[in-house]
């Protein structure tokens, strides 16, 4: 039954004899500007670290493709009607706002043009990530938290399996094709939303209302919008899972992991919305020198 | 090379932030040993399970499995350790999302190598061996009791054939049946293969009646900086006549001296 360990790889590197050793490091918490920042950055290479790990279990498939069917499920299925809603209801709100100002200058007809672009570059996605890491996120970080607390993570250690390529990595593929489809979603019922406020409730014309709409938005925008829908899932969940891996223990960690999940995803939406609003404008002004269109 | 101890602790240390939990402990654990670790909570009984097998690293030390430290080993070598390692956790750790069988089979199918008949012949087995029937197969971790859990996690860390098994507090939270019922699947399981077992607890009944050795820790912040934190090494047998009045204490359950010093 028992088998020969395998010969160890390296020794451990002695110290070199008679060299004074160095003072030990102040503690992070010792430090009261820089402490912060410290554990700041500690905590962002300690998620780097953990998303390649996540990353590594895709590529490798080290994970139950029943997990990764039930996880999608839960974010995808279980999603669709909180994120229908959320996005039908963003368009009414921006028909309703809009439509007075636009009003007052005769502009009314482009207002299908501009919700719809709202909706499809920003709204849209921002929106359905933000709805979605109160939903998925906390769920997420609160499940896996759980599952710290209670010792099933070192269960699967134990077992042969490595926790983070196993829980993560579905976790992970499941926001990433799950997301963008509900962001599509939210797009299109942001849109019917809207759509039945101008036509319905204003009475706009709805040939100039759809010629407007055509003419703004592009391909180009909707693929904007859900390469941030896919960014926003990617890092969600991978926030999520770290949160949930590093929870601490009882039920106020778990509680914690999961608030902590929310906050830190809704403020890495808002950044990575920046940062990719910036690089699309960039890129767009590569492709399309010519072109007045910004994609923000 | 029969000789050898299979787990070796040497001078291992842990600290948790600025709190030590084990302080320079040296620990040999001969091959089939039942080796019973016992301490009042927080003397860092878990700790020395998990580092056992390799869930936590000592701050000082190391931990040799078969003469090879774990901290030198690859992650795939560590794997291997783990995979010769059952471990029954305090709470049993079964997974919530699957079923009785599939908490069983999940270390076969991780493992791979075995087809689903064979998978299914060893689950049965093992859920045999701690007395559950086929009925229970299909039952969630949730509908279970808190004896039958302890049983599917006896029964999941066991369908490997594992060379060592690690018992936390195996009867904690159990009625005195069901504490005797674990009991004796820990006494069948060790007649059944040549296992060595390590068990935590603070149930003396399963102490005299499991062990053939027992090993007191005691908790840092009652021990003077030069003590060690091994209050007692030997036969179970014994343990009453012990020299140390904080062992003799412990194993009659008299906290009258603690209680005298406020120190509860």
């Amino acid at each position: 039954m028992s088998t020969a360990m395998p010969a160890p790889k390296a020794e451990p590197r002695p110290a070199p004899e008679g060299s004074p050793s160095p003072p030990p490091p102040p503690a992070a918490d010792d430090l009261l500007i820089a402490g912060p920042i410290v554990v700041a950055l500690v905590g962002l290479g300690d998620w780097a670290m953990f998303s390649a790990r996540a990353l590594s279990g895709v590529m490798t498939r080290a994970f139950a493709r029943r997990e990764l069917l039930r996880v999608s499920v839960e974010v995808g299925v279980s999603s669709l009607g909180v994120v229908a809603v959320t996005g039908m209801f963003i368009g009414m709100v921006l028909a309703v706002q809009t439509y007075s100002q636009f009003h007052i200058v005769g502009l009314e007809t482009s207002l299908g043009g501009v919700i719809h672009l709202s909706v499809v570059r920003e709204l849209g996605p921002v929106l359905a990530a933000v709805m979605l890491a109160g939903r998925v996120g906390s769920a997420m970080a609160a499940e896996l938290a759980t599952m710290r607390v209670s010792e099933q993570i070192d269960a699967l250690a134990c077992l042969g399996v490595d926790p983070i390529k196993y829980l993560a990595a579905p976790r992970f593929l499941a926001c990433l094709c799950m997301i963008p489809l509900l962001t599509v979603f939210a797009d299109l019922t942001g849109m019917i939303g809207s759509t039945f406020i101008c036509l319905r409730v204003y009475g706009i014309d709805p040939h100039h209302y759809w010629e407007h709409s055509r003419g703004f938005v592009g391909v180009w925008d909707l693929f904007v919008g859900l390469g941030k829908a896919l960014a926003f899932g990617g890092a969600l969940s991978l926030i999520a899972c770290h949160r949930g891996f590093n929870s601490r223990p009882g039920a106020a960690g778990v509680g914690r992991a999961a608030t902590e999940a929310f906050v830190i995803a809704f403020v890495a939406i808002i950044v990575i919305d920046f940062v990719l609003a910036m690089f699309a404008n960039t890129l767009h002004d590569m492709i399309w020198p010519n072109v007045e269109t910004k994609v923000v | 090379m029969i000789d050898e101890p299979i787990i070796r602790l040497r001078g291992v240390s842990v600290r948790f932030g600025p709190q030590s939990v084990l302080r320079a402990i040296d620990l040999d654990i001969t091959r089939n040993q039942t080796l019973c670790v016992i301490g009042e909570s927080g003397c860092g009984k878990t700790v020395l399970l998990k580092l056992i097998v390799g869930l936590l690293q000592p701050t000082e030390g190391e931990v040799l499995f078969e003469g090879t430290p774990l901290h030198l080993l690859s992650e795939q070598e560590l794997t291997r350790v783990r995979l010769r390692v059952g471990f029954l956790f305090q709470q049993a750790a079964l997974f919530d999302s699957l079923n009785v069988y599939d908490n069983v089979a999940f270390g076969l199918r991780a493992k791979g190598g075995y087809v689903e008949d064979d998978i299914r012949t060893r689950v049965r087995d093992r859920l045999g061996e701690v007395g559950l029937p086929s009925s229970a197969e299909p039952k969630m971790p949730a509908e279970l009791s808190g004896g039958m859990r302890k049983r599917v996690g006896l029964a999941r860390a066991l369908a490997l054939d594992p060379d060592v098994m690690l018992y936390d507090e195996p009867t904690t939270g159990l009625d005195p049946i069901m504490t005797d019922v674990i009991n004796e699947l820990v006494l069948r399981t060790r007649r059944r293969r040549p296992v060595t077992s390590v068990i935590v607890t603070h149930e003396m009944r399963t102490v005299q009646k499991v062990s053939d050795r027992v090993v007191m820790l005691y908790p840092l912040t009652r021990l003077q900086p030069d003590e060690r934190q091994v209050l007692y090494d030997g036969p179970p047998g014994q343990l009453a006549t012990a020299q140390d009045a904080r062992v003799r204490q412990f194993v009659e359950g008299d906290a009258t001296e603690r209680l005298n010093s406020d120190e509860v």
